[in-house]
């Protein structure tokens, strides 16, 4: 069917009961339907295709007959038959032209699997072609909410502030690159997993943090976004049991998210970790994450990236005030994740955590060598943390210059009125 | 956004603790349906209510009543808390989970989880 009048036609019927009902079902089942579909034709666009066909029969149907009882079999039931009719006009087709004595340029050998397989493989199949590295993040990212989260590209747009128009592009050359580089519809093995796993860990985190870095009053679809990673890494779990940082990179989402009432203000100003009532974290979420934490540790995996910076954010989670925390822990995690994954902006949490664990002229030294990192040059943090800590030393002059360097740099306005505030307060 | 999940049963039912096999399995096979979809947050079924009690709080003073609750006509058999991404995909998981009990209300709420309005 035509895209435009496949839209149409659910936009029209959009509203009542069991429209509704239809709509949460394809944001149930879409993933599935596409997967199973995509092993069979070997190609997500047309899986997507055709996945959309079958919702368009529901909403014919369904008003008249009900929902049916097993609404995802039924799609794919409807949708099979579709690819069915499909392979065969093909099949026809590639006939005739052999027939005419053309020389068939695609590749005969390739039987279509039209029996309905396990579709946990599938969708994982699916996970990871939509977060292939041939594809740029951005369209990593696009491709995994459509495909695997059902959004529609609309939706996608206003989570990522883009123009509608600019996602669909995405989302068809991130399909083109994907039919262009041969990209074959299958979980990669041994090594090439281990190489292949941090692009859809990194694609899942990266959603994460878009959708809880949106502040209070921006569109709802933004920091929906959070919660969507966290449920696409709930089901990857499911999906790869085994792997220690699958579980890590759930449980620093679940202890993450658990601060989510007590990270903003009554008007919505930021309030940072170590100034938040704890009170008003999730507990279910910090037991969640404490657990999937646990899980990476039992399959040997503690000392994983995501695991790592897990484990940082459990010490917090466990720990009932500030006053309390852990520091010199927190210090060697972020030891242990600096020599792992070295990067300057570890190295300044990882000084952060040593001020705190050793003292400030510890702290000090390590944020004085990262002064000359061209990758933190307008990077508000490093001065702002720099400042404190020289504040805490006594050396109020050069603090008060390095606040106001530090609101000079921040793009936050309430940030830029704290900064001034202290710098002022060392004048 | 994160929804609570209360279903209510009439405990004088003979089946009312005691679910027929295919009513146990059919939970199982949701509930797991539910975890890889990444949704169910957590999820339990209440005893029967004799192992229960009811506080009241009022005017200052506490009245513990003790189960069985048998002035009411159903009492709460359990809970799930699910994060989903429309009240309308919350419906549909109780509409499945009503299904597999058969004969049931199934109560949905939204969660709170905004920040203090202060």
């Amino acid at each position: 069917m035509p895209v435009a009048h496949r839209n149409a036609l659910i936009d029209r019927v959009t509203g009542s009961d069991t429209h509704r009902a239809i709509d949460a079902v394809w944001r149930i089942e879409s993933a599935r339907l596409i997967a199973g579909l995509a092993r069979m034709m070997r190609d997500v666009g047309v899986a997507e295709e055709l996945a959309q066909d079958a919702l368009v029969a529901a909403l014919e149907q369904w008003p008249e007959s009900g929902v049916p009882r097993n609404p995802g079999a039924w799609l794919m039931a409807v949708a099979k038959r579709r690819a069915i009719d499909l392979l065969r006009r093909r099949e026809r087709f590639d006939r005739k032209l052999t027939e005419l004595g053309h020389e068939l340029e695609t590749d005969q050998g390739a039987t279509p699997d039209i029996e309905i397989g396990d579709i946990e493989d599938d969708l994982l199949r699916l996970v990871f072609v939509s977060c292939h590295p041939v594809l740029s993040t951005d369209a990593r990212v696009a491709l995994t909410l459509r495909l695997l989260g059902g959004l529609t590209t609309d939706e996608i747009a206003r989570a990522y502030l883009v123009s509608e128009a600019t996602v669909a592009q995405r989302i068809v050359r991130a399909k083109r690159t994907l039919g262009d580089a041969g990209v074959p519809f299958e979980v990669p093995r041994g090594d090439e997993l281990a190489d292949r796993l941090p692009s859809v860990l990194e694609t899942i985190y990266l959603i994460f943090n878009e959708g809880y870095a949106a502040t209070a009053g921006e569109d709802w679809m933004r920091p929906a976004l959070y919660e969507e990673a966290l449920r696409l890494g709930r089901v990857l779990a499911e999906l790869m049991p085994t792997e220690p940082e699958v579980h890590g990179l759930v449980g620093l989402m679940e202890i993450q998210a658990s601060r989510t009432a007590a990270r903003t203000g009554p008007s919505g100003e930021p309030i940072l970790l170590l100034d938040q009532d704890r009170a008003r974290w999730n507990q279910l979420l910090i037991r969640r994450g404490l657990a999937a934490l646990d899980h990476a540790e039992a399959l040997g995996g503690a000392m994983g990236p995501y695991a790592l910076q897990g484990a940082i954010a459990a010490c917090h989670a466990r720990t009932r005030t500030a006053d309390e925390t852990d520091w010199p822990r927190i210090a060697g995690l972020y030891d242990e994740l600096g020599r792992l994954t070295p990067s300057p902006v570890v190295e300044l949490n990882r000084a952060v955590a040593v001020a705190m664990a050793f003292g400030p002229a510890a702290g000090l030294e390590l944020v004085d060598a990262l002064l000359a990192e061209p990758a933190l040059k307008a990077y508000h943090l490093l001065p702002s943390v720099r400042a404190d800590l020289l504040a805490k030393l006594g050396r109020r002059d050069e603090a008060q210059r390095e606040f106001e360097r530090a609101a000079s740099l921040t793009r936050n306005e309430r940030e830029r009125t704290l900064l001034l505030d202290r710098a002022a307060a060392c004048a | 956004m994160r929804f609570l999940m209360v279903h209510r049963i009439d405990e004088s039912a003979p089946d009312a603790y005691d679910p027929s096999p295919e009513v146990y399995a059919g939970m199982g096979q949701l509930m797991g349906e539910m975890t890889k979809a990444g949704v169910l947050l957590a999820a339990d079924g209440a005893l029967h209510s004799s192992k229960g009690a009811r506080i009241r709080y009022s005017g200052g003073k506490r009245t513990v009543t003790d189960g069985p609750f048998t002035e009411s006509k159903e009492v709460i058999g359990g809970f799930a808390v699910v994060q989903v991404r429309s009240k309308d995909e919350a419906i549909e998981w109780a509409s499945r989970f009503a299904e597999v009990i058969g004969d049931v209300e199934v109560e949905v709420r939204q969660l709170d989880d905004q920040p203090a309005v202060g």
